[in-house]
């Protein structure tokens, strides 16, 4: 093999690259926080007393969680808009899509997270009068955040990887302009090893942190 | 308003202490198990009372209906002569319970657990404060010195900041007593409170037990414990087939059983000696 790496190219388009990672990180942390919001209000209407409740949410958790995102990214930026009769900018499209397929994951992180803490616990904060509603806020809660911490970093991981789909939608982050560089200059294996490689130095980080939290439980166990 | 009004008591010096739990007619199903046969019983302030009975027999289901960890099938409980819960029309049995009124019985009964249940994200200080905060919205500084002076008269004020995973099992039931005695509960519900324990360790949790029976606090202590039940109770209850088989003073129940199935369960327990 005697390829030669252009590392002038990789160096003239790194500035185009890095406005790609600005608009994949406008991409990632909005559609991880609102994704997470909405997953912990899903996660208690799954476990609420309503059936109307319980049976909604498990309908939406499963229809985001049994098609492929690629699928709900592009539904909502051509589908969607004919529900609503309101045209969605290709990034509004991908945001929407990204954090709402985050809060069923979220959802089933908090539901599995509140049921395994022990009835006990619920029983300990009864007895002393406690409402459901402080139960839940002052003892089940903290206690279900700090063990699902690793699973929260790993939503974090993959919603980082999904968020590289939104380039089939023309959103202008990393991927789509990988690939843009790529075909502009016919030379992909300098423009999308870079890509990977920021893409590493993006995701690596929370991938080490979820790995060092689980050692960490494990250890305690 | 859910607020149930208290009806003033007022006793006069010869009567009898007054009633401040009343169970009348007390059914409890699990699906098709049928635990609890139609109990009548009544606490009087003051009064210390033992369960015992066989493993199964209903004696956990029925101090925790006492307190509404089990809802009741069928059965009124009263609080200080008022009924508790709210009958519909037409259906006497279906009793609605709204969780305000939960919540104000069960600040008034406090309970200790045979797993202790307390809360492993906190301190054992804060443990002891959150009832006194969250329930009874008592200011920080305030809840802290109580629940400080409630460790202290357990003998773990020196570990008010440690976390309970740190504490034996001993020391976790104290706190767990510190915390239930923090809400100054009328009434304490004991649910076989040593059986978790290292046999080494089940003294010293006696020891508090006895202490707040020699101040007159009025308990209900389920536990395999005989020769405690017997110095501690001033009545003693043997639970079998859902139904109280035997009531009446230690030395009734336990060294002269009229029942022969009383009886054939202390049999049972042969090391157990007075
Ligand atoms: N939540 C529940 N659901 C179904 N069955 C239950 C439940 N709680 C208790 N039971 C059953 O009710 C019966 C009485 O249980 P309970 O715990 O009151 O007995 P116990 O006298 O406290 O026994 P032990 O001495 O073993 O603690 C048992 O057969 C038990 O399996
Ligand atoms: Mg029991």
């Amino acid at each position: 093999m005697d390829y030669s790496f252009d590392v002038a190219l990789v160096v003239e388009t790194f500035p185009i690259l890095m406005r790609g990672f600005l608009v994949t990180l406008e991409l990632w942390l909005p559609s991880l926080g609102i994704g997470l919001a909405a997953g912990f209000l899903l996660a208690l209407a799954r476990l609420s007393r309503s059936r109307l409740l319980r049976g909604g949410s498990l309908v939406y958790i499963e229809l985001f969680r049994d098609t492929p995102v690629l699928i709900q990214l592009i539904w909502f930026y051509y589908a969607f808009p004919i529900l609503i009769g309101v045209q969605l900018s290709p990034f509004a499209a991908a945001l929407l899509g990204l954090a709402l397929n985050t809060s069923a994951y979220g959802a089933e992180i908090f539901r599995g997270g509140i049921q395994s803490i022990a009835r006990g616990q619920w029983e300990g904060a009864k007895a002393l009068g406690m409402r459901h509603a402080d139960v839940l806020r002052r003892i089940i809660l903290p206690q279900v955040f700090k063990l699902m911490l690793p699973a929260f970093t790993n939503r974090a991981v993959e919603v980082a990887k999904m968020s590289s789909l939104a380039s089939v939608l023309s959103v202008h982050e990393l991927m789509y302009q990988g690939r843009l560089l790529s075909s502009t200059y016919y030379r992909p294996f300098e423009i999308l090893t870079t890509v990977a490689v920021v893409y590493f130095v993006l995701i690596y980080p929370a991938t080490f942190l979820s790995m060092t939290l689980e050692r960490r439980m494990a250890g305690k166990g | 308003m859910p607020d149930p009004i208290m009806p003033v008591s007022i006793p006069s010096a010869a009567s009898p202490p007054a009633t401040i739990l009343q169970v009348s007619g007390l059914h409890k199903w699990f699906g098709a198990l049928h635990v609890l046969r139609g109990i009548d019983f009544s606490v009087a302030a003051g009064e210390r009372v033992a369960i015992i009975g066989g493993s199964g027999s209903g004696k956990s289901t029925f101090l925790r209906c006492l307190n509404f960890m089990e809802m009741p099938t069928s059965g009124r409980i009263a609080l200080d002569g008022t009924p508790l819960g709210r009958v519909s029309a037409g259906k006497p049995d279906a009793v609605r319970y709204p969780e305000s009124e939960l919540c104000q019985v069960r600040e008034r009964v406090g309970m200790v657990f045979q797993q202790f249940n307390l809360f492993p994200h906190m301190t054992v200080l804060e443990n002891a404060m959150e009832g006194l905060v969250t329930v009874k919205r008592m200011k920080k500084a305030e809840a802290r010195e109580r629940a400080l002076r409630e460790l202290d008269k357990v003998g773990l004020g020196d570990k008010a900041d440690v976390y309970p995973g740190r504490l034996s099992g001993g020391q976790q039931q104290r706190v767990a007593i510190a915390r239930a005695l923090a809400m100054e509960p009328e009434i304490l519900l004991f649910d076989e409170p040593t059986s978790s324990l290292d046999p080494e360790l089940v003294g010293e949790v006696l020891r508090v037990i006895r202490q707040l029976a020699e101040e007159g606090r009025t308990m209900l202590l389920v536990t395999h414990e005989l020769g405690f039940a017997y110095h501690f109770a001033t009545k003693v209850i043997f639970l079998a087939d859902g139904v109280f088989h035997e009531v009446g003073t230690p030395d009734e129940v336990l060294k002269h059983p009229r029942q022969e199935r009383t009886r054939a369960f202390l049999d049972r327990f042969t090391e157990f000696s007075f």
